[in-house]
């Protein structure tokens, strides 16, 4: 007799029925596993453990699996169960100097101490597609030099030594540690809090904000200082020991962009930093995060705000790919109640407006002055 | 969804962890003692996706204990898609008692509409907030509108409602109305529409907002003056539908319109679906209940 808009609970059911048949898709294929999923498409794994902030190869490659490859989708799945984990404390600082090196390259020298390492990288291969990975034609054995055991310096501390580039700068000892998924965000932030946004924030996002820096917009001539990617130690103080403990080593990707500064009232000229850390192996990540915290830099260093990059409001507002794609999809959500209003609205509106066309040409010059 | 030996993820009751609930109290306990005034929180990550009610999912989950009742809507309706969502979601993790009677709720929660029964002391309304700052479409920046509550600095909203009078001789805002709290802050009271603030003005029931991907709770105590922004030469008035409901017959209701055919034809029902049964119980019936009745 009349339609029936309403969405039905058992709508709800059957779609959910429908998502999992999709997901697992046609049956006489195996299902993947969690080991293929952290073992064989790592980087995703890695991207997922960035971007939701959780240091958990397992539950990664769970979340890619349950959101059938759709990263956003994962990094939201393991967002919202990191979210519920109590807090029992903070990590003291990682040593990156102290890292175990996979790879570390710099492109400001040719060689260095501790050497330019490629480690597992895209970088020089031909993106030609591999008609052998189709299928499983075996894979050789990897090279491994004998190790270097020594930590490897950091390519900043040679700079510094010369005091040709800004310190790492000091944060203050009564400041404690910032956690912006414990303290609501407030404009201006502070860099430890801003670079902890930047790091969890959506990759996209970033590469396309860095990207414009290099384009022009606040242009801060940057050199990948150096990249470095591999495990580093976490350990956690225990008030009742009173000592620091060791959790276990995770991998992470760290970038310090060296860019060129020319001085101000307050600084002489010399190199300033960008800095990007992230979880797993995400260089490209790391490197758009270097780009954009120099680009947020503008007003500490005294520099023209001029471009979107320089805008911490604006880019840290809106870098969070998980609330970005819900509120964007919320559109989705009925709008009918506020639809109606706007109807009412326009059909009122619309009825002035062929009234006062009828009252005549006098009305009309009167409005268009 | 308690505890399960072995499991790879477990969560808490009402899924929030303890420490997160307490710290969602105190936001709240903040905002009811300074009326409409927003408080930042520390807002989390929830399992349906910003934008879609987790502001209010959360200030649910904080609130919620094992004895409450828990009423969803959305649009008004028991039965849209979000509510149903939103209903089983605090079903599973809570276990708590739902009804789709406003009378029998301890706990409402909405999206866009407040019910047509009135509320009573010792009940809560968690409204789901998409953008907190009712100044935000003036001025983008939170550091600015932050600054202008700060020093009720609420002329851009009145040079606003004003050009809007110029332009179109009434003022063409029709939900997310702006309104004053016990005459102090401007505040936005979500995208219910203008229909539903009279609702609000000393209300016997507790009003919380909650917006989660801006990480704000405010709040209207019980018994709290709220007045709709206006003019005393254009004073502010509601929507009238100028009919009654299709089904229920009830007068001055907020009506949906829902087409009948592609020759144009339509009607109007009630927007808050449990007033209309509830009326269609008590032996009510509008034009077209009654004309099938006749057949």
């Amino acid at each position: 007799m009349y339609v029936a808009v309403k969405g039905g609970e058992a709508a709800i059911e059957n779609a959910h029925r429908l998502l999992d048949d999709r997901r697992r898709g046609d049956r006489s294929v195996p299902a993947l596993t969690l080991d293929q999923i952290a073992g064989q498409l790592a980087l995703a794994v890695d991207r997922v453990m960035a971007e939701g902030s959780l240091y958990d190869r397992e539950l990664g490659a769970l979340a890619v699996k349950q959101a059938r490859g759709d990263l956003i989708e994962a990094i939201f799945l393991l967002r919202a169960y990191r979210t519920t984990l109590p807090r029992f404390g903070y990590s003291r600082p990682v040593d990156t100097a102290a890292m175990l090196v996979e790879r570390r390259i710099s492109a400001c020298y040719k060689d260095l101490p501790g050497g330019q390492v490629l480690g597992p990288t895209f970088d020089y291969t031909h993106r030609l597609l591999d008609p052998a990975l189709a299928e499983d034609a075996g894979t050789d054995q990897p090279v491994r030099r004998e190790g270097e055991t020594e930590p490897v310096m950091r390519v900043s501390e040679i700079l510094a030594g010369e005091g040709l580039i800004e310190g790492d700068g000091a944060v203050a000892q009564e400041k404690g540690v910032g956690d912006i998924t414990r303290t609501p965000m407030e404009f201006p932030m502070d860099r430890d809090t801003r670079l902890q946004a930047l790091s969890r924030g959506d990759e996209g996002f970033l590469l396309a904000l860095g990207y414009s820096t290099q384009r022009g917009y606040a242009r801060s001539h940057p050199f990948a200082g150096e990249i470095r990617i591999g495990e580093v130690e976490v350990s956690v103080d225990i008030p009742e020991l009173g000592f620091a403990v060791s959790l276990g080593r995770v991998q992470v990707t760290e970038c310090q962009m060296v860019n060129q500064f020319k001085g101000s009232a307050k600084a002489p000229p010399q190199f300033t930093r960008g800095y990007g850390l992230v979880f797993g192996q995400s260089e490209r990540k790391a490197m758009a995060m270097a780009l954009v915290d120099r680009a947020l830099r503008a007003s500490e260093l005294g520099e023209d705000m001029t471009a979107p990059a320089q805008d911490e409001e604006f880019v840290i507002s809106h870098s969070d790919n998980v609330q970005a794609t819900g509120f964007v999809e919320h559109l989705k959500l009925p709008h009918y109640v506020d639809f109606q209003a706007e109807l009412d609205l326009v059909r009122r509106m619309r009825a002035e407006h062929d009234a006062a066309r009828v009252t005549g040409a006098g009305d009309e010059l009167e409005a268009a002055e | 969804m308690n505890a399960t030996a072995g499991a790879i993820a477990t969560y808490n009751f009402a899924y929030l962890d303890e420490q997160t609930k307490r710290m969602i109290r105190r936001a709240i306990l903040k905002g009811i003692a300074i009326p409409g005034y927003q408080v930042p929180f520390a807002s989390r990550e929830m399992p349906m996706p910003y934008g879609w009610g987790t502001g209010g999912v959360q200030v649910t989950a904080s609130i919620l204990g094992p004895d409450d009742t828990l009423k969803v809507i959305d649009q008004g309706a028991d039965d849209t898609t979000n509510a149903i969502s939103i209903r089983k979601f605090f079903q599973k993790t809570a276990g708590v008692a739902t009804t789709t009677r406003t009378g029998d709720a301890t706990v409402i929660q909405t999206r866009h509409r407040i019910p047509e029964t009135p509320l009573k002391s010792g009940q809560v309304l968690v409204y789901q907030v998409p953008i907190p700052e009712p100044l935000r479409f003036l001025e983008p920046r939170e550091t600015e509108t932050r600054k202008m509550h700060a020093l009720e600095e609420y002329g851009l909203m009145h040079v606003k409602l004003y050009e809007d009078i110029a332009r179109n001789g009434h003022i063409a805002t029709t939900y997310a109305y702006p309104v004053k709290v016990e005459g102090r802050y401007v505040m936005d009271p979500s995208p219910t529409p203008k229909f539903d603030n009279p609702k609000m003005h000393m209300s016997p029931a507790l009003q919380l907002f909650g917006a989660g991907r801006e990480k704000r709770i405010y709040a209207i105590p019980p018994f709290t003056r709220v007045v709709s922004l206006d003019f005393e030469d254009h004073p502010f008035t509601v929507q009238d539908f100028g009919r009654p409901c299709a089904l229920c017959g009830a007068e001055h209701v907020y009506l949906d319109e829902v087409i009948l055919d592609d020759a144009g034809g339509r009607m109007f029902i009630c927007s808050d679906t449990d007033h209309c049964e509830e009326r269609r119980e008590a032996g009510h019936a509008g034009e077209m209940l009654a004309g099938e009745a006749a057949q």
